[in-house]
């Protein structure tokens, strides 16, 4: 544990030394606010769900942007060979990452608390779906960090695990949709309506908060962040 | 405290290590030394629990390097080639990082960093981020991170490439102080670098191990005959002959001839004080003029070559082949 938050604080903090976490946080804000904004209004209707949903598709390009790096880099540099001869097992130093990551989404998610407060000064939206809202966007974001920082285990350069990182979550996301849902054979519907990356975030969405839709989220992160260390430890046998 | 036998990894196709074994304690300073690409940074990273070997085993402090592989890391400081470190870091930050994930107690901590800060003499940068630093300060703070746990192995990966001479010699001044109770193995491919600091020499040429011992012990296994340097001032027709006819001499081969001095290489089996001392007397009885008279010594890189070529070469020879061996290294 006490690995696991060394690593974190030193990832999080590395955020925060550079200019990523404020380009990060002022453009996801500028964006995603205007997005809201744009139909707000026209909607007329004191509620979030325009903003809750396009996340997905906002995530698909800022996620994999902040994940990049956490090993593109340092193979690139070669830190991680320093990184990974410290007694840490490689687990704790993925965990470690990925928590930094994370907790850039939550300080992101926490300024965005600014569009469900003007919301509730404009009008007055449900409060519970705006918490649900908050607790799918994490769930979601969590898995979309999982799989670009497996992206980025991938290779050492880092433009590459961007684009594999969005490339990857663009598949799992897509799958869940209609449109794909409509074409594809009878025996695979099942399997990948269950897999879209954003049909849990949906359900989560409509204020319903099933346990089924929780551990998708955890499972989906669990399991790239186990694939990360899997890549991690396969330097050794290649 | 470092055991390694028959240690093997190839990557694909290319062999990188090929049965290694040695052995190390503590209070020795071991070189390891080789071409580039001749194995020590594979080994080096088997050592340190980076890359796994695909056969032999190693230990390190008493761990088997595949099995306790966490136990080996806490026992050894790690410095890898070129010191890789986050750019965006302090320097103070970043030693502190290290003290953390190093497992070092809370109250230790400052202490230590101090300790490191003094012994590699980073004063001066404690301000600074490591981007801002220069290559030489760079590589200090990487000896520092590896010291900061005062841990009882030290395996540092070419620390003194790319420094100045002032640099060098301080980096070699310290890996020699640090020799004195830990046991250090770093790799170089300079090779005065190992007559200066090692008290003992690991060559490695293509994977295998081609040479372990101190530098006399080399030089010793080296040896099969005696060179001299002969430059006189008189007749040639005379002096070939007359060289040939001494007992102590086996080969005579004569070069440069620039007025009226010429340039002898002599072979000898015996003594080189011996034929020394009878060139001498024959020059002396014929009166010519002695301008030059020494034996040659067979330094590393010719021990470098014998064992890299599998033949021993001439030392007058060092010159030449000699340089990409040890690039122009400023004594």
């Amino acid at each position: 544990m006490q690995n696991i938050n060394a690593i974190f604080k030193k990832e999080f903090r590395s955020y925060f030394n550079s200019p990523i976490a404020y380009i990060f946080i002022t453009f996801f804000l500028a964006i995603s606010s205007w997005l809201f904004f744009r139909t707000f209004f026209i909607s007329g209707q004191a509620e979030m769900r325009g903003f809750f949903g396009l996340m997905p598709w906002i995530f698909l390009f800022f996620i994999p942007s902040v994940t990049m790096k956490l090993w593109a880099e340092e193979k690139k540099i070669g830190t991680a060979e320093i990184l990974m001869t410290l007694p840490l097992r490689d687990y704790e130093v993925v965990v470690g990452k990925f928590l930094a990551s994370f907790g850039l989404l939550a300080v992101t998610a926490l300024f965005s608390l600014a569009l469900p407060i003007s919301v509730m000064i404009l009008g007055d939206p449900d409060g519970g779906t705006i918490v649900c809202g908050y607790l799918g966007l994490l769930l979601m974001g969590g898995a979309y960090l999982a799989i670009g920082l497996f992206a980025s285990t991938i290779t050492e350069n880092q433009i590459i695990a961007f684009i594999l990182g969005i490339s990857a979550c663009f598949v799992l996301l897509i799958i869940g949709e209609d449109i794909v849902l409509f074409s594809t054979p009878n025996w695979l519907f099942p399997i990948f309506s269950y897999l879209g990356l954003g049909v849990h975030y949906s359900s989560i969405l409509r204020g319903v908060i099933d346990s089924r839709d929780i551990i998708y989220y955890l499972a989906i992160t669990g399991f790239f962040l186990y694939l990360s260390t899997l890549m991690i430890e396969s330097r050794k046998w290649r | 405290m470092i055991e390694v036998r028959e240690l093997t990894k190839s990557y694909g196709p290319t062999l990188a290590v090929d049965q290694v074994s040695f052995d190390a304690n503590a209070g020795e300073v071991v070189g390891f030394i080789g071409p580039n690409g001749a194995g020590k940074t594979t080994t080096m990273r088997i050592l340190t629990c980076y890359l796994t070997a695909d056969a032999g085993n190693a230990t390190v402090a008493g761990y088997d390097v595949l099995e306790h592989a966490i136990d080996v890391r806490k026992n050894v400081g790690y410095l890898p080639e070129s010191a890789p470190l986050y750019a965006d870091m302090g320097v103070v930050e970043y030693l502190k990082f290290m003290a953390e994930v190093r497992d070092l107690p809370k109250s230790q901590r400052k202490e230590r960093i101090n300790t490191v800060i003094d012994i590699c003499g980073l004063e001066g940068v404690i301000q600074k981020d490591i981007g801002e630093l220069s290559k030489g300060y760079r590589q200090r703070v990487g000896l520092a991170q590896s010291l900061i746990h005062d841990p009882p192995i030290l395996i540092l990966d070419e620390p003194t490439s790319g420094l100045d001479p002032t640099q060098t010699i301080e980096i070699r001044n310290l890996i020699i102080e640090m020799g004195k109770e830990k046991l250090v193995l770093f790799s170089t491919h300079i090779l005065p670098e190992v007559a200066a600091t090692c008290s003992r020499i690991l060559m490695i040429n293509q994977g295998e191990i081609v040479a372990n011992g101190t530098l006399e012990e080399l030089i010793d296994q080296v040896r099969s005959e005696e060179r001299i340097h002969l430059v006189i001032r008189g007749p040639e027709e005379d002096i070939t002959p007359e060289l040939k006819a001494l007992d102590a001499i086996t080969g005579v081969s004569q070069s440069i001839m620039d007025n009226g001095v010429v340039t002898y290489e002599i072979t000898t089996s015996q003594d080189g004080y011996e034929a020394t001392s009878a060139i001498f007397r024959a020059a002396q009885q014929n009166s010519w003029d002695l301008v030059e008279l020494r034996q040659e010594t067979i330094d590393l890189e010719n021990i470098f070559l014998h064992y890299s070529t599998g033949e021993n070469r001439s030392p007058s020879n060092n010159t030449e082949p000699s340089t990409d061996v040890s690039p122009a290294e400023e004594e």
